[in-house]
């Protein structure tokens, strides 16, 4: 029954990766961009909460309402204003630059909120728990946090295959130049997806604060996690990427419980180890 | 020729990079007009769509489109003013369905008598795969949609590139026996072909390019079969 609970518990966590890795599988499909600064983007949308829930008195989950719309703008504005100036055949601008923009974000942090570990407040909800079964328990908001990453993926799967934005992304996404010819503004559509992915970092980077402590430095972390659920599922499949969220969560938690230094390293030997036997991931994209 | 040209190009010279693929070159088309640009490989008119379709600049001369100059507009400025090209190749998105490679060229918004039933209606093959994955389709059937999509921004001129590239002669005659069809919506037609006999019965007028420049120019029914074959492979 512990082991039953430790591995529902790395599933309920990996719900949390899987929206970490979603923003970043959506990017790189529709424009070929690795975003570095994806986990610094996740940090600075949780100090965004920490300031609304602050200033405005409301609770983090409430204060999404404020921090999805501000990061999803931010995204459009980022990406029309900054990264779209970098993307072309070569890879190396792009992720330069968001490198560049990675160092910014966590030293601007720095500057304003100090290296104080933070965490947000969600009251009661945060220790309330279920009896699932004698001796088996979950959180209540692991489960949330766990809901609302398969609407997450749900809802992107939705955009990206029964709209009209969803279509764009993909014609954008297999040619370029028809994709204009066609009358489609690449770079509105470009500017599009990072909102799209931005919005996706807000939910994560609340969720996360919520969760754990953070400090202007875990970004970087929480971008490896995010490249390996992304990796693990298989590159441009949606459902893939919970799954790979799940797998690095529960072997992370399976590491943890047999020795507690072994968290992490668990969870990326499992993800090397995937990547040796299938680099193309688990559940790489069906055509068609 | 009537008094207004639909589309006017003056005295353009087209580079890539410090190869200079089109020089001087002139061309003009009266709306429900079919022009045929002929040539031989690699004598620029691929290029000459290009700039017409907006995906490249001229560095002289001007382009103009009911009137109004074109240039510096993006790429995919052109579409929405009227113009839509069928490229070469066909290179529908593969990752769409057929349907779904249709809506694209509809999502210009443009009005006009081109819907999905429309053409459906043109082609009945398409309603049939229209769920199906774009690569799925044959060749030929890969051109239809081509066209399919390019007409459903509801152009005021239509450009073809190389319809018949790759594909089997009576395919070929297949869809060059829709084009009535399509003229009858009121459009005006560029196509560019390497197969001078389906140019000439398809067009009223015919421009020869040879390494860059207009060599020929004349009615469909007046040019002879040597002055053409003088001026396609320049002997």
């Amino acid at each position: 029954m512990q082991w039953l609970n430790i591995i529902l518990q790395g599933v309920l966590i990996g719900g949390l990766y899987a929206m970490f890795a979603a923003g970043l599988s959506l990017i790189f499909g529709v424009m070929r961009l690795v975003n570095i600064a994806h986990g610094d983007l996740i940090v600075l949308a949780a100090y965004i909460s920490l300031m609304v829930t602050q200033s405005v008195g409301i609770d983090p989950l409430t204060s999404l309402l404020i921090v999805v719309p501000a990061m999803a703008l931010l995204g459009y504005a980022l990406q029309h204003g900054l990264l779209n100036r970098t993307l072309g055949d070569d890879l190396l601008p792009p992720l330069l630059v968001t490198f560049g923009l990675s160092i910014i974000i966590q030293n601007g942090l720095l500057e304003f909120f100090t290296a104080d570990s933070r965490r947000l407040q969600a009251g009661s909800i945060e220790i309330e728990t279920f009896r699932l079964a004698q001796g088996l328990f979950v959180g209540a908001l692991p489960l949330i946090q766990f809901a609302v990453a398969i609407l997450v993926i749900a809802g992107l799967q939705v955009v990206f295959y029964r709209t009209a934005l969803g279509r764009a992304f993909r014609a954008t996404s297999d040619d370029q130049s028809v994709a204009q010819l066609m009358g489609l503004d690449t770079r509105h559509v470009f500017a599009m997806a990072m909102a799209l992915s931005l919005a996706v970092i807000a939910i994560a980077g609340v969720f996360l604060a919520i969760r754990t402590n953070f400090d202007p430095a875990i970004g970087p972390a929480r971008l490896i996690f995010g490249f390996e659920a992304v990796i693990i599922g298989g590159l441009g499949n949606m459902w893939g990427t919970l799954a790979g969220g799940i797998i690095l969560g529960v072997s992370q938690a399976i590491g943890a419980q047999i020795d507690p230094g072994w968290q992490l390293l668990a969870g990326h030997i499992v993800f090397l180890a995937i990547l040796a036997v299938r680099p193309q991931g688990l559940f790489p994209r069906i055509s068609g | 020729m009537p008094e207004t040209p639909l589309l006017e190009v003056k005295a353009i010279d087209a580079f890539y990079g410090d190869f200079q693929a089109l020089f001087d070159v002139s061309l003009s088309i009266a709306p429900r007009q079919v022009v045929a640009v002929i040539g031989a490989n690699g004598a620029g008119k691929s290029t000459l769509l290009k700039s017409i379709a907006g995906l490249m600049h001229p560095h002289r001369g001007e382009i103009l489109f009911e009137g109004r100059p074109t240039a510096g507009a993006p790429a995919f400025d052109a579409l929405r003013r009227g113009i839509a090209l069928v490229p070469e190749g066909r290179r529908l998105f593969p990752s769409l369905t057929v349907e779904e490679n249709l809506l694209i060229g509809g999502q210009s918004g443009r009005p006009g008598p081109w819907t999905l039933a429309r053409v459906y209606e043109l082609f009945p093959v398409l309603a049939e795969r229209r769920n199906l994955p774009a690569p799925s389709l044959s060749g030929g059937q890969q051109q239809m949609a081509a066209i399919g999509r390019a007409l459903m921004a509801n152009p005021g001129l239509l450009l073809c590139d190389e319809i018949s590239l790759g594909l089997a002669p009576i395919v070929v005659r297949d869809i060059y026996a829709r084009l009535p069809q399509i003229m009858a919506e009121g459009l005006s037609l560029i196509i560019v072909e390497q197969d001078i006999a389906q140019a000439l019965r398809a067009s009223n007028h015919v421009y020869c390019l040879q390494e860059g420049r207009i060599a020929l120019q004349g009615s469909a029914n007046q040019l002879s079969r040597e002055s053409i074959s003088a001026a396609y492979f320049g002997v």
